[in-house]
C-alpha cells in the first residue's frame, strides 16, 4: 500500500484523523459492521459477489447509495471498491470473463435483469474516470456528444444551453469559453478531469460514479474538483472511489470501508474516522496498512 | 558481506573494482564498435542492392521512352484509297495504306528494284506506319491526293541498331540487319529522315507482338479496373470483420479459431488463391476469363487478411479509456466506435489497406490461373473485359524473343515501380496527416 498522498500537510492531516484506537472487532471478523442502508435508497446492492474468472473480486455486499450524498469507498489496493463502482452502472461487463451475481436495485428493478438495456441505465448512472479522459475532440463535442446521441437537445439552442450550463457546473466555464473550440485534450489535467464531469452531467444522470478521479490532478485541482462535488451532491447521488483518506473524511456523508472483498464497515464518515469500530479500519485510517 | 569486500580491498594484490572496469572497457569498446559495423554493413548491403536493382532497371529500360521514326513523304493518292471517290469511312479503312508506305519507301531508294531486296526495305519501316497513315485519313479526309510528310515508327530491329544494341561488325548472318539495310539506314540518316523521338505509344498502346507498337496503357487500366474491384470489396469487408472481431466478438474458442485462420489465411502462397479463383468463379460462377472482375474478386481474397491484420492492430491502438469514457455517459458500442473509436483508428486502416493495395497492384501468380496472362490488344473498358495487369505484362513481355521487348520489359517495372512508391507515399502521407494524439 502506497501511503496517501498528504496534500494539506501534517496538521491538517491530525485534526482530520484523529483515531483514537476505539475499534473493538477483531481482524478475522469479515462481517459488515455499521449500517449499510439508508432511508429512501437511490439504489441498493443485495449478496452482490463479482468474480473475474475463477477468482473471487468481491463477497456479499449489501449496501445502499443514498440521494443527494456522496458515497466514500475507501480501502487498500485489490480490495474490491473500483469493482462494486463498476458493477453500479455494468461498466464491468466489457471486462471478459468478469461475473456477477445477486441484485443492484434501482427503482425497484434490478439493473444486472436480463430485460435491463445498459444504455439507459448508463444514462441514469454515469462515470468518471480516474485518468482523465476526454475525447480527443473540441471542448464543445466533449461535452455535447451525450446529450446529441440520448436526444436530449431538440434544437441547437438547446444543446448550447445544456453545454454551457454543464460547463458551469463542473466550473470551467469561465476558463474555457474563449476556447470551446480547440481539442479538450489541450486542456490542463484538472480542466481535463472537470470537462470529463462536465461531460457526464450533461446527460444528467441520477448517480455519479467517480472512480479516483482526482489521483492525476494536483493539490489545487482536487480542491476545485472538491468543492465541485459537493455542490453537485445537491442534485445528484455521487459515489467515490478515493485512495486519499483525507478526500474521503472531506467530502462524503458516509463512508464504505473495504478489505480484500468484503465490506468491512460503513457508516457515517465521521464515525468512521473518529470512532472506527472494526480493527481493520482503524489500522487503514491510521495507516498502520503500509 | 560487507566484511568480506572490505577484507578484499586490504589485501595488496587485489585490484580496485574501478581498475577491473577500466580493464574491460576497450574490449566493450570494441565489441560496441563491432557490432555498429556489422549493422552499418547490413543497411549498407540492402542499400547496394536496392540501388543495383534501380541502376539495372533504369539502365535497361529508360531507352524504351524514345523510340526510332523515320520520316516519310508519303502521297496520299486517290486513286489507291478512295477509287470510287464516295469518301465513305468505310472505304477509306479498308485502303491498302501500306502500300502507299512501300511507295513512297521505293521513292526514296529507287535504285532498289528486285522483288526480295524491295522487301527487305520495307521492313524498315513498322507496320504500324499502316495504321498511322489510315488514322490520318479517317480523321481528315481532305488530306487525300496530297503529299503528307510524316513521322512513323521505324522496325524494332532498326530502332535496336540505333540505340546499338545490334552490332554492326558482326558477321551478316548473325545479325537480323542486313548489310543493304544497313546501308538504306546511314542513308536515312545522313538525310536527317531517320531521328529517336519520345514514345508515346508506349504510355498510350496497348500489348503488340510488335515491340515498336507495345505500350502499357491496357495494362494499367487493367490494373486500375483490378484494384478498384479489390479496394471495393476488401475495405468494407476487412474493416467490418475487424471491428467485430476486435470489438464485439466474445472470447471463445470460435474467436481464436477464426483469428488463426486469418493469419493463416495472409501466409497462404498466393498461386493458391489462383487456384480457388479458377475453381470457383470460373468454373463455378462461369465469370468471364480474363477478366478484372475476377482478377479483383481473387486479389481480395488475398488482401481480406491483410487489412483485417492491420485494422485489427489500429483499433487496438485506440485507448480503451476512450471506449470506457463514450460508454460510462451512455453511448451504445456502436455510437462508440463509429463516433470515437472509428476516427481514431481509420488512419491505420488506411494505411494498412494501402499496403495490401499495393501488394495487389504487384501480384501476378493468382492472375495467371483466371487467365489473365492472355495477349490482350484492347484496352479494356469494364470490368468483364478480357484485360491484362502490369505485373503480367511484364511477365509476358520478359517472356517475348524480341530484343526490344528487353528494353521494354524495364520500362513497365520503372512504371510499375513508380505507381508503387506513389502508393506507399500516399500511404505514409495519410498516417502522418490524419495521426492524432491524445
Amino acid at each position: 500500500m502506497i501511503k496517501p498522498l498528504n496534500v494539506f500537510g501534517d496538521s491538517q492531516v491530525k485534526d482530520a484523523i484523529e483515531v483514537k484506537g476505539t475499534a473493538t472487532i477483531p481482524r478475522d471478523v469479515r462481517e459488515t459492521v455499521g449500517e449499510a442502508r439508508v432511508e429512501n435508497p437511490r439504489m441498493s446492492c443485495n449478496n452482490v459477489n463479482v468474480f473475474y474468472g475463477d477468482k473471487q473480486a468481491i463477497r456479499n455486499i449489501n449496501l445502499d447509495v443514498g440521494c443527494n450524498e456522496i458515497l466514500a469507498m475507501i480501502g487498500p489496493s485489490g480490495c474490491g471498491k473500483t469493482t462494486l463502482l463498476r458493477c453500479l452502472n455494468r461498466m464491468n461487463d466489457t471486462i471478459p470473463g468478469c461475473r456477477v451475481t445477486g441484485e443492484i436495485i434501482m427503482d425497484g428493478h434490478d439493473i444486472n435483469a436480463p430485460d435491463i438495456d445498459v444504455v439507459p441505465l448508463r444514462a441514469r448512472v454515469s462515470m468518471v474516470f480516474q485518468k482523465p479522459n476526454p475525447f480527443p475532440k473540441s471542448v464543445w463535442e466533449n461535452v455535447a456528444f451525450g446529450p446529441r446521441i440520448h436526444g436530449l437537445a431538440a434544437s441547437k439552442t438547446d444543446l448550447e444551453e445544456i453545454v454551457v450550463t454543464s460547463l458551469q457546473k463542473a466550473g470551467l466555464w469561465e476558463e474555457v469559453k474563449d476556447r470551446l473550440a480547440e481539442p479538450g485534450t489541450g486542456l490542463s489535467g484538472g480542466q481535463q478531469q472537470r470537462l470529463c464531469i462536465a461531460r457526464t452531467i450533461a446527460v444528467e444522470p441520477e448517480v455519479i460514479l467517480m472512480d479516483e478521479p482526482c489521483s492525476a490532478l494536483d493539490p489545487i485541482s482536487t480542491a476545485k474538483i472538491e468543492e465541485l462535488m459537493d455542490q453537485l451532491r445537491q442534485q445528484y447521488s455521487i459515489c467515490i472511489v478515493t485512495h486519499n483518506m483525507q478526500q474521503a473524511a472531506r467530502v462524503s456523508q458516509r463512508t464504505a470501508y473495504f478489505h480484500l472483498g468484503d465490506l468491512i464497515e460503513i457508516g457515517d464518515t465521521r464515525d468512521i474516522f473518529v470512532n472506527p469500530r472494526h480493527q481493520l479500519t482503524e489500522d487503514y485510517i491510521t495507516g498502520r496498512f503500509g | 558481506m560487507s566484511n568480506e569486500g572490505q577484507a578484499a580491498d586490504t589485501r595488496p594484490n587485489r585490484r580496485r573494482a574501478i581498475e577491473l572496469v577500466q580493464a574491460g572497457m576497450a574490449r566493450r569498446r570494441a565489441a560496441e564498435r563491432r557490432f555498429r559495423f556489422y549493422s552499418k554493413a547490413a543497411i549498407l548491403l540492402g542499400l547496394s542492392f536496392v540501388l543495383l536493382l534501380f541502376v539495372s532497371i533504369v539502365g535497361n529500360g529508360y531507352s524504351a521512352f524514345m523510340q526510332t521514326h523515320v520520316r516519310l513523304d508519303v502521297h496520299l493518292d486517290a486513286s489507291r484509297i478512295d477509287p470510287q471517290g464516295t469518301r465513305d469511312p468505310r472505304d477509306l479503312s479498308y485502303a491498302n495504306y501500306g502500300a502507299l508506305v512501300n511507295a513512297s519507301l521505293r521513292e526514296l531508294f529507287p535504285r532498289v528494284t528486285g522483288r526480295s531486296e524491295q522487301r527487305t526495305l520495307y521492313q524498315l519501316v513498322s507496320t504500324g506506319a499502316d495504321f498511322q497513315l489510315r488514322k490520318m485519313v479517317l480523321d481528315d479526309p481532305e488530306l487525300i491526293g496530297s503529299t503528307v510528310s510524316v513521322w512513323v515508327p521505324a522496325d524494332d530491329d532498326v530502332d535496336m541498331l540505333i540505340k546499338g544494341h545490334i552490332d554492326r561488325d558482326a558477321p551478316e548472318a548473325d545479325r537480323r540487319i542486313k548489310d543493304n539495310q544497313l546501308v538504306w539506314i546511314d542513308q536515312l540518316v545522313q538525310d536527317g529522315r531517320l531521328e529517336r523521338r519520345f514514345n508515346a505509344t508506349f504510355f498510350i498502346g496497348s500489348d503488340s507482338r510488335d515491340p515498336e507498337l507495345a505500350g502499357i496503357w491496357g495494362a494499367v487500366v487493367g490494373s486500375f479496373l483490378t484494384l478498384l474491384i479489390t479496394l471495393a470489396l476488401s475495405f468494407p469487408v476487412g474493416v467490418a470483420a475487424a471491428i467485430y472481431l476486435e470489438e464485439f466478438a466474445p472470447r471463445n474458442r470460435w474467436t481464436d479459431l477464426i483469428e488463426v485462420n486469418i493469419n493463416n489465411l495472409a501466409a497462404v502462397p498466393s498461386i493458391v488463391f489462383g487456384l480457388l479463383g479458377l475453381a470457383v468463379f470460373l468454373n463455378f460462377f462461369n465469370f468471364p476469363r480474363s477478366a478484372p472482375l475476377v482478377g479483383g474478386l481473387v486479389l481480395t481474397l488475398m488482401t481480406l487478411p491483410t487489412i483485417i491484420i492491420a485494422s485489427r492492430a489500429a483499433l487496438k491502438s485506440v485507448p480503451p479509456s476512450i471506449r470506457e469514457a463514450a460508454l460510462g455517459i451512455g453511448a451504445s458500442p456502436m455510437q462508440t466506435i463509429t463516433n470515437h473509436v472509428l476516427p481514431l483508428a481509420i488512419p491505420g486502416m488506411l494505411t494498412g489497406t494501402i499496403i495490401g493495395m499495393a501488394q495487389a497492384l504487384g501480384e501476378t501468380a493468382p492472375l495467371l490461373m483466371i487467365g489473365m496472362v492472355a495477349f490482350i490488344v484492347d484496352i479494356p473498358a469494364s470490368v468483364f473485359d478480357p484485360a491484362t495487369v502490369l505485373p503480367v505484362q511484364i511477365f509476358l513481355w520478359a517472356d517475348s524473343p524480341e530484343r526490344a521487348f528487353v528494353e521494354r520489359t524495364s520500362a513497365a517495372i520503372m512504371v510499375l515501380l513508380a505507381f508503387l512508391i506513389a502508393m506507399n507515399a500516399l500511404a505514409v502521407i495519410l498516417r502522418k496527416r490524419f495521426e492524432r494524439r491524445w
